[in-house]
């Protein structure tokens, strides 16, 4: 039984939406009947601002073999200025995971409006693609998490 | 260096006899030449005082926890510390009016490893003149250049400005701040993800999680870091896997980015030799160039672009794709 | 004694690890650390002090004691101890040799650790001779002999070859796998090396350093000296003194959730750390001072108390080379009177 569970392993994704836009994104998209992979765990956060790049890590160290994160267009925060912060900061930490041999296409940040059902879809789609070429991710496993 | 040390030793007892200052933190001269540590003195006892090429450690962290002392402190800043000064200066960790800063003349410090690296052994004494280390040995005397011995931070140095200084003390012309210091992380970016991959793999499996890297670095001033508070869930204490090196590292220089000041303070005290400086130059860079030029400490109160943003800021991908891949 | 032309000591390791797993010490990243051998391993023999010490091999840094499965209300218990497997270590100091004998003192005594036990007696020990001193070494001021070391196996090497002889049993059973590669020697080489290596570290400044201030000392009048906050004053409290040091044995035990269950493990903690000796009643050692008392009392007193007088320190030096703000017990001892004769 476990043999065959590995065999189908998909890779897993997960992606931190917040809660204004970009899973209202989701939402729609759910009820527009726009599929999006079941390998998508969506983790539901205020504003894009508060995932802490521990958080991102941590997705990883736990499973992840990709980490997609969703916010309001830039200037549409519904706390104003939220994004603009998760764009720097995202910035830097996908800069740095990728100067540490992280493959960069494991990493994304992608602006998703509530009306955006369509847009959440095809991003999904695209990054489960994506992820699925790179296969597993090895660069920033824990073995210790797979026992 | 020597005339230097007298300066510096005048002005410390002249101020404690005078009243203005009570404490002075400069470095005190250890069992050999080479073995100086951070000490505080008092007017009755300035025994053992001395600035020699060995005093690379910088004394900024230690005035956080001066700072919550009675009375005023005179502290021997160099150049690349008055910029940590300023930093903690604007972070509220120190107070300005508990300090008499002297900005003290800097020509680089040097590393007693890499003279030991060049073949000297057996070290009985040295001395030293303007470019060389005269280094007395169980066999025979020996000469060394100073340019080739210098601390890794040294090497690049990054300023030879005071940012910060009520008065300054300076023997002849100090050697002008290089521009270098950026080299290395270009040329791990010229890398492929796999090389680099490689690279920080071979440095991080090294760390022995001695926290020494924390410990010292005058941004890393929380009183309980995440890496110690088991309620945090990732106070992991050694490095049982390879994840968990990188996690330490990333969150580390993560921390500081913005705040750092490239004093270079955690790979001088680095045992295993891990050049953590390319993690924290790879932030300031990024920094540099995709939110515009940026020295912490350079002003007080300067606005850390990682609390900052402008409205026109760069994708997340374009700074992944930027610097000099 | 027996001895191979240095030409020719890969051959050495490649037929040692043809038997046995073998660690010693390598070059990784530009650091010598013990680490396991494999074809075209950067064996570092000449470096005097690894980063790490060897206690690596027997007390891991990091090491799992079991794990635990939980299924619904069910929780499984897994013993991950495995059965002992013979290994080599090569290269090991006089100093860090006599650490075991310290790890010893602690770990084989009652209650035994059956983790560091099992690896005691599979590891077979060869260690190697100093052929030169550091200024940093001071073993001799705990009786320790760097030019004639014990073990299973002792080496001594020069710059043309490499000097084997067998101390024990199993010493002797390892030494008749291997004997083809070696040819005899007389030893002359060795007895003028040995000579040439107690002259230097005669003139070396850590010479003459004693700790009979300690032996001698009253233990209330020198855990209440006010030397201490001085002395104290620049550690950073971080852990390099306790993780470089080859006979610091203190460790926690922590847990780690994995994705199905969860692993129990030990890793070496430091006294020198804010969080050591905390416990839900409080915490007994609040100031750096008393934390940096500690680790001196512990090796030059209290431990010594506990042991016939053996000290746990063995003056290997690596305190002295890596403190970052150049702090070290020869410091401690001097300021204690420690005398020095050289």
């Amino acid at each position: 039984m476990q043999e065959i569970e590995k065999k189908e392993k998909k890779p897993l994704i997960v992606a931190f939406c917040c809660n204004w836009c970009s899973y209202a994104g989701a939402d729609l998209a759910g009820s527009s009947r726009l599929s999006y992979p079941a390998e998508v765990k969506i983790i539901k956060v205020p504003c894009s601002c508060r995932v802490n790049p521990i958080f991102i890590l941590k997705a990883f160290q736990r499973g992840a073999d990709g980490v997609i994160l969703c916010g309001c267009h830039p200037g549409d925060c519904h706390y104003s200025e939220g994004n603009y912060r998760t764009r720097r900061r995202m910035g830097l930490l996908f800069s740095m995971l990728n100067y540490l041999g992280i493959e960069k296409e494991r990493t994304r940040i992608e602006w998703v409006s509530a009306a955006e059902g369509a847009k959440f879809s095809a991003v999904m789609n695209d990054f489960a693609k994506t992820i699925n070429e790179l296969g597993e991710n090895r660069r920033l496993e824990d073995l210790r998490c797979k026992d | 260096m020597q005339g230097l040390e007298k300066l510096m030793l005048e002005r410390a007892t002249a101020l404690l006899q005078s009243g203005e200052v009570d404490r002075v933190i400069g470095w005190k001269r250890g069992e050999s030449y080479y073995d100086n540590s951070p000490a505080t003195f008092t007017k009755d006892n300035l025994e053992g005082f001395v600035y020699n090429g060995f005093c690379g450690a910088n004394l900024s962290k230690y005035l956080v926890a001066e700072s919550k002392k009675e009375g005023k402190m005179l502290v021997f800043l160099k150049p690349c510390d008055t910029y940590s000064f300023n930093q903690l200066l604007s972070e509220h960790r120190i107070e300005r009016e508990k300090f008499h800063v002297i900005g003290i003349g800097c020509n680089g410090h040097l590393d007693i490893n890499k003279v030991y690296a060049e073949g000297v052994e057996g070290i009985l004494s040295m001395t030293e003149d303007e470019d060389n280390l005269i280094v007395e040995t169980v066999y025979g005397e020996k000469r060394v250049e100073k340019e080739k011995v210098l601390l890794v931070k040294c090497e690049t140095c990054k300023s030879k400005e005071f940012a910060v200084a009520d008065e300054t003390l300076v023997v002849g012309e100090m050697k002008p701040a290089k521009s270098n210091r950026f080299d290395v992380v270009k040329e791990l970016e010229a890398m492929t993800e796999e090389q680099r991959y490689a690279f920080w793999k071979a440095q991080l499996s090294k760390c022995i999680r001695c926290n020494a890297c924390r410990n010292v670095c005058p941004a890393c001033t929380c009183i309980n870091c995440v890496f110690d508070n088991n309620a945090s869930g990732i106070a992991g204490k050694a490095n049982s896997d390879e994840f968990e090196e990188k996690l330490y590292h990333i969150v580390r220089a993560y921390h500081v980015a913005g705040r750092c000041t490239d004093c270079g303070e955690c790979s001088r005290v680095c045992p295993q030799n891990i050049p953590l400086h390319l993690i924290n130059r790879k932030f300031i860079k990024d920094i540099n160039e995709n939110y515009g030029e940026y020295q912490a400490g350079a002003e007080v109160n300067a606005r850390n672009p990682l609390v900052n943003y402008t409205k026109t800021d760069v994708e997340a991908s374009e700074v992944v794709d930027g610097g000099d891949k | 004694m027996l001895k191979i032309s240095l030409a020719n000591v890969n051959k050495l390791y490649d037929a040692i690890s043809a038997e046995y797993p073998l660690y010693l010490p390598v070059e990784k990243a530009g650091e010598v650390n013990y680490s396991y051998y494999e074809e075209g391993a950067k064996v570092r023999l000449d470096v005097l002090k690894t980063v790490k010490s060897p206690k690596d091999c027997f007390f891991p840094q990091s090491e799992n004691l079991m794990k635990f499965k939980v299924e619904g209300q069910k929780i499984e218990l897994i013993d991950v101890r495995e059965e002992a497997k013979p290994f080599v270590i090569m290269g090991v100091r006089a100093c860090d040799f006599k650490a075991f004998d310290v790890l010893d003192r602690v770990f084989l005594v009652d209650p035994l650790d059956t983790y560091y036990q099992t690896k005691r007696e599979a590891g077979i020990i060869i260690t190697h001779a100093c052929g030169k001193v550091e200024e940093s070494c001071f073993c001799k001021s705990f009786g320790i002999d760097p030019v004639n070391p014990l073990g299973d196996v002792t080496v001594w090497t020069d710059s043309e070859s490499l000097y084997w002889r067998a101390n024990s049993e199993k010493g002797e059973a390892l030494t008749k796998k291997l004997s083809s590669l070696f040819t005899s020697d007389n030893g002359e080489r060795v007895a003028e090396q040995q000579a040439k290596v107690n002259e230097i570290y005669a003139k070396l400044p850590l010479a003459g350093l004693t700790t009979e201030s300690f032996s001698n000392g009253d233990m209330m009048e020198l855990f209440n000296s006010d030397k201490w906050q001085k002395l104290s004053e620049a550690c950073l409290g971080c852990g390099t003194c306790t993780f470089v040091c080859p006979t610091c044995q203190c460790f926690d035990i922590r847990e780690f959730v994995t994705n199905s269950g969860v692993t129990r493990f030990r890793c070496w903690d430091s006294c020198m750390c804010s969080d050591f000796t905390k416990t839900a009643g409080g915490q007994p050692r609040t100031t750096q001072m008393q934390r940096y008392r500690q680790r001196f009392m512990h090796k030059l007193v209290y431990f010594p108390k506990n042991n016939e007088g053996v000290y746990s320190c063995v003056g290997c030096g690596r305190c002295v080379k890596k403190c970052p703000q150049g702090l070290n017990i020869v410091k401690v001892i001097k300021e204690f009177g420690g005398k020095q004769d050289a």
